[in-house]
Protein backbone atom coordinates (compact mmCIF):
# COMPACT_ATOMS: atom_id res chain seq x y z
CA UNK A 1 0.00 0.00 0.00
CA UNK A 2 1.80 3.46 -1.34
CA UNK A 3 -0.68 6.02 0.99
CA UNK A 4 -0.33 5.42 4.19
CA UNK A 5 -2.72 7.66 5.49
CA UNK A 6 -5.27 5.72 5.02
CA UNK A 7 -6.76 4.00 7.91
CA UNK A 8 -7.19 0.38 6.44
CA UNK A 9 -5.68 -2.93 7.51
CA UNK A 10 -6.51 -6.33 4.97
CA UNK A 11 -6.61 -9.50 6.92
CA UNK A 12 -8.97 -12.56 6.91
CA UNK A 13 -12.45 -13.39 7.90
CA UNK A 14 -11.06 -15.87 9.86
CA UNK A 15 -8.00 -13.88 11.43
CA UNK A 16 -10.07 -11.43 12.06
CA UNK A 17 -12.66 -13.43 14.42
CA UNK A 18 -9.59 -15.61 15.72
CA UNK A 19 -8.55 -12.01 16.77
CA UNK A 20 -11.60 -11.14 18.53
CA UNK A 21 -12.67 -14.75 20.14
CA UNK A 22 -9.01 -14.88 22.05
CA UNK A 23 -8.95 -11.20 22.54
CA UNK A 24 -11.83 -11.13 25.21
CA UNK A 25 -12.23 -14.68 27.12
CA UNK A 26 -14.94 -14.28 29.01
CA UNK A 27 -14.67 -16.87 32.02
CA UNK A 28 -17.61 -17.66 34.21
CA UNK A 29 -17.42 -17.50 37.82
CA UNK A 30 -17.03 -21.12 38.75
CA UNK A 31 -14.96 -21.66 41.67
CA UNK A 32 -14.77 -25.12 43.53
CA UNK A 33 -12.07 -24.90 45.93
CA UNK A 34 -8.76 -23.25 47.14
CA UNK A 35 -7.81 -22.94 42.80
CA UNK A 36 -10.10 -20.11 43.39
CA UNK A 37 -8.38 -18.10 45.11
CA UNK A 38 -5.87 -17.92 43.28
CA UNK A 39 -7.56 -17.40 39.95
CA UNK A 40 -9.08 -14.37 41.90
CA UNK A 41 -5.77 -13.06 42.44
CA UNK A 42 -5.23 -13.54 38.96
CA UNK A 43 -8.13 -11.24 37.90
CA UNK A 44 -6.81 -8.58 40.29
CA UNK A 45 -4.60 -5.55 40.30
CA UNK A 46 -1.27 -7.50 41.24
CA UNK A 47 -1.26 -10.31 38.04
CA UNK A 48 -4.37 -8.15 36.33
CA UNK A 49 -5.63 -11.57 33.61
CA UNK A 50 -7.34 -7.47 32.01
CA UNK A 51 -3.86 -7.41 30.12
CA UNK A 52 -5.03 -10.32 28.34
CA UNK A 53 -8.65 -9.48 28.05
CA UNK A 54 -10.03 -12.56 30.08
CA UNK A 55 -11.11 -10.35 32.91
CA UNK A 56 -14.16 -10.54 33.01
CA UNK A 57 -15.94 -12.90 34.81
CA UNK A 58 -19.78 -13.45 34.41
CA UNK A 59 -21.84 -14.17 36.35
CA UNK A 60 -24.11 -16.19 34.19
CA UNK A 61 -23.12 -19.09 31.69
CA UNK A 62 -24.82 -17.68 28.76
CA UNK A 63 -22.54 -14.88 28.52
CA UNK A 64 -19.12 -16.98 29.44
CA UNK A 65 -16.72 -18.60 26.72
CA UNK A 66 -14.21 -19.62 29.26
CA UNK A 67 -15.02 -22.39 32.31
CA UNK A 68 -12.26 -22.09 34.59
CA UNK A 69 -12.97 -25.45 36.89
CA UNK A 70 -11.10 -24.01 39.85
CA UNK A 71 -10.71 -26.94 42.60
CA UNK A 72 -11.68 -30.63 43.39
CA UNK A 73 -14.95 -31.78 41.59
CA UNK A 74 -17.58 -33.94 43.61
CA UNK A 75 -19.03 -36.66 41.95
CA UNK A 76 -22.33 -35.04 43.47
CA UNK A 77 -21.25 -31.75 42.11
CA UNK A 78 -20.46 -33.18 38.53
CA UNK A 79 -23.74 -32.73 36.58
CA UNK A 80 -24.16 -29.07 37.80
CA UNK A 81 -20.54 -28.66 35.97
CA UNK A 82 -21.90 -30.57 33.19
CA UNK A 83 -25.28 -28.47 33.25
CA UNK A 84 -23.41 -25.06 33.51
CA UNK A 85 -21.04 -26.29 30.60
CA UNK A 86 -23.86 -27.05 28.49
CA UNK A 87 -25.61 -23.74 28.80
CA UNK A 88 -22.36 -21.56 27.74
CA UNK A 89 -22.47 -20.61 23.78
CA UNK A 90 -20.25 -22.17 21.39
CA UNK A 91 -17.47 -21.70 21.36
CA UNK A 92 -16.59 -22.30 24.49
CA UNK A 93 -13.55 -23.88 26.12
CA UNK A 94 -12.41 -25.13 29.68
CA UNK A 95 -9.42 -25.42 31.58
CA UNK A 96 -8.37 -27.67 34.35
CA UNK A 97 -7.22 -25.89 36.87
CA UNK A 98 -5.08 -27.61 39.91
CA UNK A 99 -4.13 -31.44 40.33
CA UNK A 100 -7.61 -31.89 41.43
CA UNK A 101 -9.43 -30.59 38.45
CA UNK A 102 -6.90 -32.25 36.56
CA UNK A 103 -6.45 -35.97 38.07
CA UNK A 104 -8.12 -35.84 41.53
CA UNK A 105 -4.98 -34.24 42.99
CA UNK A 106 -4.68 -36.04 46.99
CA UNK A 107 -8.14 -36.76 46.67
CA UNK A 108 -7.75 -40.66 45.43
CA UNK A 109 -10.89 -41.50 47.07
CA UNK A 110 -14.48 -42.39 46.16
CA UNK A 111 -16.04 -39.12 45.74
CA UNK A 112 -13.86 -36.64 43.85
CA UNK A 113 -14.17 -36.81 40.03
CA UNK A 114 -10.77 -38.25 39.22
CA UNK A 115 -10.25 -35.41 36.26
CA UNK A 116 -12.47 -33.49 35.44
CA UNK A 117 -12.18 -34.30 31.49
CA UNK A 118 -14.41 -37.51 32.40
CA UNK A 119 -17.13 -34.76 32.67
CA UNK A 120 -16.43 -32.00 29.86
CA UNK A 121 -13.91 -31.51 27.07
CA UNK A 122 -10.93 -29.82 29.30
CA UNK A 123 -8.59 -27.12 26.18
CA UNK A 124 -5.62 -27.08 29.11
CA UNK A 125 -4.59 -28.55 31.89
CA UNK A 126 -2.93 -26.16 34.13
CA UNK A 127 -0.93 -28.30 37.00
CA UNK A 128 -0.13 -27.00 40.50
CA UNK A 129 -1.43 -27.20 43.92
CA UNK A 130 -2.78 -24.20 43.97
CA UNK A 131 -1.43 -22.73 40.11
CA UNK A 132 0.21 -19.29 40.35
CA UNK A 133 -1.82 -16.66 39.56
CA UNK A 134 0.98 -16.47 36.86
CA UNK A 135 0.47 -20.13 35.95
CA UNK A 136 -2.87 -19.92 35.05
CA UNK A 137 -1.97 -16.99 32.96
CA UNK A 138 0.40 -18.96 31.33
CA UNK A 139 -2.91 -21.18 30.58
CA UNK A 140 -4.94 -18.41 29.37
CA UNK A 141 -2.28 -17.56 26.66
CA UNK A 142 -1.85 -21.21 25.58
CA UNK A 143 -6.02 -21.14 24.85
CA UNK A 144 -5.55 -17.77 22.92
CA UNK A 145 -2.97 -19.79 20.91
CA UNK A 146 -5.05 -22.52 20.30
CA UNK A 147 -8.11 -20.48 19.88
CA UNK A 148 -5.64 -18.50 16.92
CA UNK A 149 -5.10 -22.23 15.22
CA UNK A 150 -8.87 -22.83 15.12
CA UNK A 151 -10.37 -22.82 12.08
CA UNK A 152 -13.95 -21.16 11.40
CA UNK A 153 -14.76 -24.36 9.15
CA UNK A 154 -13.65 -26.79 11.25
CA UNK B 1 -14.70 -35.08 86.41
CA UNK B 2 -16.52 -37.28 88.74
CA UNK B 3 -19.59 -38.98 87.04
CA UNK B 4 -20.82 -41.11 89.93
CA UNK B 5 -23.68 -38.40 91.07
CA UNK B 6 -25.05 -38.35 87.23
CA UNK B 7 -25.13 -42.20 86.76
CA UNK B 8 -26.95 -42.81 90.49
CA UNK B 9 -29.48 -39.90 89.85
CA UNK B 10 -29.76 -41.45 85.94
CA UNK B 11 -30.45 -45.17 87.63
CA UNK B 12 -32.80 -44.06 89.50
CA UNK B 13 -35.36 -41.96 87.06
CA UNK B 14 -34.52 -44.53 84.21
CA UNK B 15 -34.93 -48.01 86.31
CA UNK B 16 -33.76 -51.22 84.06
CA UNK B 17 -31.27 -48.92 82.49
CA UNK B 18 -27.49 -49.91 81.82
CA UNK B 19 -25.97 -46.67 82.83
CA UNK B 20 -21.96 -46.52 82.73
CA UNK B 21 -19.40 -44.41 83.47
CA UNK B 22 -16.69 -43.97 81.02
CA UNK B 23 -12.85 -42.79 81.03
CA UNK B 24 -13.82 -39.03 81.23
CA UNK B 25 -11.03 -37.49 78.98
CA UNK B 26 -11.83 -33.99 78.49
CA UNK B 27 -15.42 -34.22 79.47
CA UNK B 28 -17.79 -36.77 82.18
CA UNK B 29 -18.89 -39.33 79.90
CA UNK B 30 -21.37 -42.10 80.29
CA UNK B 31 -22.56 -45.26 78.15
CA UNK B 32 -26.49 -45.98 78.01
CA UNK B 33 -27.86 -49.06 76.25
CA UNK B 34 -30.48 -48.03 73.31
CA UNK B 35 -33.50 -49.50 74.92
CA UNK B 36 -33.86 -47.08 77.41
CA UNK B 37 -31.65 -44.00 75.36
CA UNK B 38 -34.76 -41.77 74.92
CA UNK B 39 -35.98 -42.08 78.62
CA UNK B 40 -32.41 -41.21 79.43
CA UNK B 41 -32.32 -38.03 77.27
CA UNK B 42 -35.40 -36.92 78.79
CA UNK B 43 -34.38 -37.38 82.09
CA UNK B 44 -31.21 -35.35 81.02
CA UNK B 45 -32.88 -32.69 79.33
CA UNK B 46 -35.77 -32.02 81.97
CA UNK B 47 -34.29 -32.95 85.46
CA UNK B 48 -34.48 -29.52 87.08
CA UNK B 49 -30.18 -30.64 88.46
CA UNK B 50 -29.27 -31.67 84.89
CA UNK B 51 -31.13 -29.52 82.65
CA UNK B 52 -28.95 -30.53 79.15
CA UNK B 53 -31.04 -28.50 76.81
CA UNK B 54 -28.37 -28.49 74.32
CA UNK B 55 -27.48 -31.28 71.80
CA UNK B 56 -24.07 -29.76 70.25
CA UNK B 57 -23.81 -32.70 68.36
CA UNK B 58 -24.72 -36.54 67.11
CA UNK B 59 -22.03 -37.98 65.47
CA UNK B 60 -20.55 -42.42 65.37
CA UNK B 61 -17.91 -44.19 65.43
CA UNK B 62 -17.04 -47.39 63.21
CA UNK B 63 -15.01 -49.79 65.87
CA UNK B 64 -15.20 -52.58 62.77
CA UNK B 65 -14.36 -55.49 63.31
CA UNK B 66 -15.03 -55.57 66.74
CA UNK B 67 -18.46 -56.04 68.15
CA UNK B 68 -20.74 -54.17 69.05
CA UNK B 69 -19.74 -52.47 65.91
CA UNK B 70 -20.75 -48.83 66.24
CA UNK B 71 -20.53 -46.30 68.91
CA UNK B 72 -23.31 -43.36 68.13
CA UNK B 73 -22.27 -40.07 70.22
CA UNK B 74 -24.58 -37.66 72.01
CA UNK B 75 -22.81 -34.61 72.80
CA UNK B 76 -24.65 -32.57 75.36
CA UNK B 77 -24.81 -29.38 77.21
CA UNK B 78 -26.14 -27.49 80.20
CA UNK B 79 -25.90 -24.00 79.63
CA UNK B 80 -26.07 -22.83 83.48
CA UNK B 81 -28.12 -19.25 83.75
CA UNK B 82 -28.15 -19.00 79.84
CA UNK B 83 -31.21 -21.33 79.20
CA UNK B 84 -33.66 -23.11 82.56
CA UNK B 85 -35.15 -25.92 81.10
CA UNK B 86 -39.14 -25.15 81.39
CA UNK B 87 -40.33 -26.49 84.42
CA UNK B 88 -37.34 -25.86 86.56
CA UNK B 89 -37.22 -23.33 89.17
CA UNK B 90 -33.28 -21.98 88.48
CA UNK B 91 -30.58 -23.10 86.67
CA UNK B 92 -28.41 -26.07 87.08
CA UNK B 93 -24.65 -25.69 87.11
CA UNK B 94 -23.10 -25.52 83.33
CA UNK B 95 -21.57 -28.56 82.02
CA UNK B 96 -20.91 -30.94 79.16
CA UNK B 97 -21.76 -34.92 78.86
CA UNK B 98 -20.26 -37.02 76.49
CA UNK B 99 -23.32 -39.57 75.91
CA UNK B 100 -22.06 -43.02 74.22
CA UNK B 101 -24.83 -45.81 72.90
CA UNK B 102 -23.17 -49.14 71.50
CA UNK B 103 -24.96 -51.27 68.83
CA UNK B 104 -23.96 -54.45 67.20
CA UNK B 105 -23.22 -54.76 63.62
CA UNK B 106 -25.55 -56.90 62.51
CA UNK B 107 -28.77 -54.64 64.20
CA UNK B 108 -27.52 -50.94 63.47
CA UNK B 109 -30.31 -49.03 64.54
CA UNK B 110 -30.98 -46.35 66.81
CA UNK B 111 -34.08 -44.62 67.90
CA UNK B 112 -33.98 -40.53 67.20
CA UNK B 113 -33.78 -38.30 69.41
CA UNK B 114 -35.25 -35.44 67.42
CA UNK B 115 -38.81 -35.41 69.33
CA UNK B 116 -36.58 -34.43 72.35
CA UNK B 117 -33.91 -32.84 70.37
CA UNK B 118 -35.08 -31.37 67.38
CA UNK B 119 -31.44 -30.34 66.49
CA UNK B 120 -31.20 -33.78 65.72
CA UNK B 121 -32.79 -34.19 62.77
CA UNK B 122 -29.66 -32.96 59.96
CA UNK B 123 -26.59 -34.85 62.30
CA UNK B 124 -28.72 -38.13 62.36
CA UNK B 125 -29.31 -37.83 58.62
CA UNK B 126 -25.24 -37.60 58.16
CA UNK B 127 -25.00 -40.69 60.25
CA UNK B 128 -27.06 -42.39 58.54
CA UNK B 129 -25.65 -41.45 55.02
CA UNK B 130 -22.18 -42.24 55.87
CA UNK B 131 -22.63 -45.06 58.57
CA UNK B 132 -25.67 -46.54 57.58
CA UNK B 133 -27.20 -46.34 60.48
CA UNK B 134 -30.90 -46.66 61.01
CA UNK B 135 -33.09 -43.73 63.30
CA UNK B 136 -36.10 -45.20 64.41
CA UNK B 137 -38.80 -42.25 64.83
CA UNK B 138 -37.11 -39.66 62.24
CA UNK B 139 -39.34 -37.66 60.24
CA UNK B 140 -36.99 -37.26 57.07
CA UNK B 141 -34.54 -39.88 57.30
CA UNK B 142 -32.51 -39.14 53.30
CA UNK B 143 -29.09 -39.05 52.83
CA UNK B 144 -27.74 -35.42 53.28
CA UNK B 145 -24.17 -35.15 52.00
CA UNK B 146 -23.72 -38.24 48.85
CA UNK B 147 -25.92 -37.94 46.18
CA UNK B 148 -29.64 -39.69 46.64
CA UNK B 149 -29.07 -42.52 44.57
CA UNK B 150 -25.61 -43.60 46.20
CA UNK B 151 -24.93 -46.91 47.01
CA UNK B 152 -22.96 -48.06 50.80
CA UNK B 153 -22.18 -45.71 53.45
CA UNK B 154 -18.53 -44.38 53.05
CA UNK B 155 -17.15 -43.85 56.08
CA UNK B 156 -18.47 -47.43 57.24
CA UNK B 157 -14.20 -48.95 57.82
CA UNK B 158 -15.11 -51.87 55.23
CA UNK B 159 -15.79 -49.36 52.60
CA UNK B 160 -13.62 -49.20 49.39
CA UNK B 161 -12.13 -46.04 49.63
CA UNK B 162 -10.93 -45.44 46.42
CA UNK B 163 -13.84 -47.29 44.53
CA UNK B 164 -13.73 -46.57 41.19
CA UNK B 165 -17.11 -45.32 40.23
CA UNK B 166 -18.52 -44.29 37.15
CA UNK B 167 -18.81 -40.64 36.80
CA UNK B 168 -22.88 -39.59 36.45
CA UNK B 169 -22.64 -36.04 34.68
CA UNK B 170 -26.24 -35.63 33.86
CA UNK B 171 -29.01 -35.40 36.20
CA UNK B 172 -32.30 -34.83 35.23
CA UNK B 173 -33.91 -31.77 35.75
CA UNK B 174 -36.49 -31.50 38.70
CA UNK B 175 -39.44 -30.23 36.86
CA UNK B 176 -40.87 -32.51 33.83
CA UNK B 177 -41.79 -31.41 30.61
CA UNK B 178 -45.73 -30.76 31.05
CA UNK B 179 -44.85 -29.00 34.34
CA UNK B 180 -42.08 -26.61 32.72
CA UNK B 181 -44.75 -26.07 30.36
CA UNK B 182 -47.19 -25.28 32.50
CA UNK B 183 -45.06 -22.52 34.67
CA UNK B 184 -44.18 -21.05 31.32
CA UNK B 185 -48.26 -20.59 30.35
CA UNK B 186 -49.05 -19.50 34.22
CA UNK B 187 -46.03 -16.51 34.28
CA UNK B 188 -47.58 -15.35 30.88
CA UNK B 189 -50.51 -15.36 31.70
CA UNK B 190 -49.52 -13.61 35.39
CA UNK B 191 -47.58 -10.92 33.47
CA UNK B 192 -50.23 -10.74 31.30
CA UNK B 193 -52.79 -9.56 33.85
CA UNK B 194 -50.18 -7.33 35.87
CA UNK B 195 -50.14 -5.46 32.23
CA UNK B 196 -53.65 -5.32 32.09
CA UNK B 197 -53.95 -4.08 35.48
CA UNK B 198 -51.46 -1.41 35.12
CA UNK B 199 -53.37 -0.38 32.01
CA UNK B 200 -56.58 -0.36 33.86
CA UNK B 201 -54.88 2.08 36.97
CA UNK B 202 -53.63 4.19 34.44
CA UNK B 203 -57.24 4.93 33.15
Amino acid sequence: MADHDIPILTTSVEKMVQWARRSAIWPVTFGLACCAIEMMAMSCGRYDIARFGAEVFRGSPRQSDLMIVAGRLSRKMAPVLRRIYDQMPEPKWVISMGACASCGGVFDNYSIVQGVDQVVPVDVFVPGCPPRPESLIYGIVQLQRKIDKQRMSA
Amino acid sequence: MDTQPLTELLRAAVPGASIDSLDPGDMPAIAVNREHLLDVCATLRDHPALQFAFLADVTAVDLYPANPRFEIVYHLACLGPHYVTAGAAAPAPPARLRMKVRLPADDARIPSVTALYPTAAWPEREVFDLFGIAFEGHHDLRRILMPEDWEGHPLRKDYPVQIRKETASWSPLQLTPEEFARNIRESQARADRDARGKSDRRD
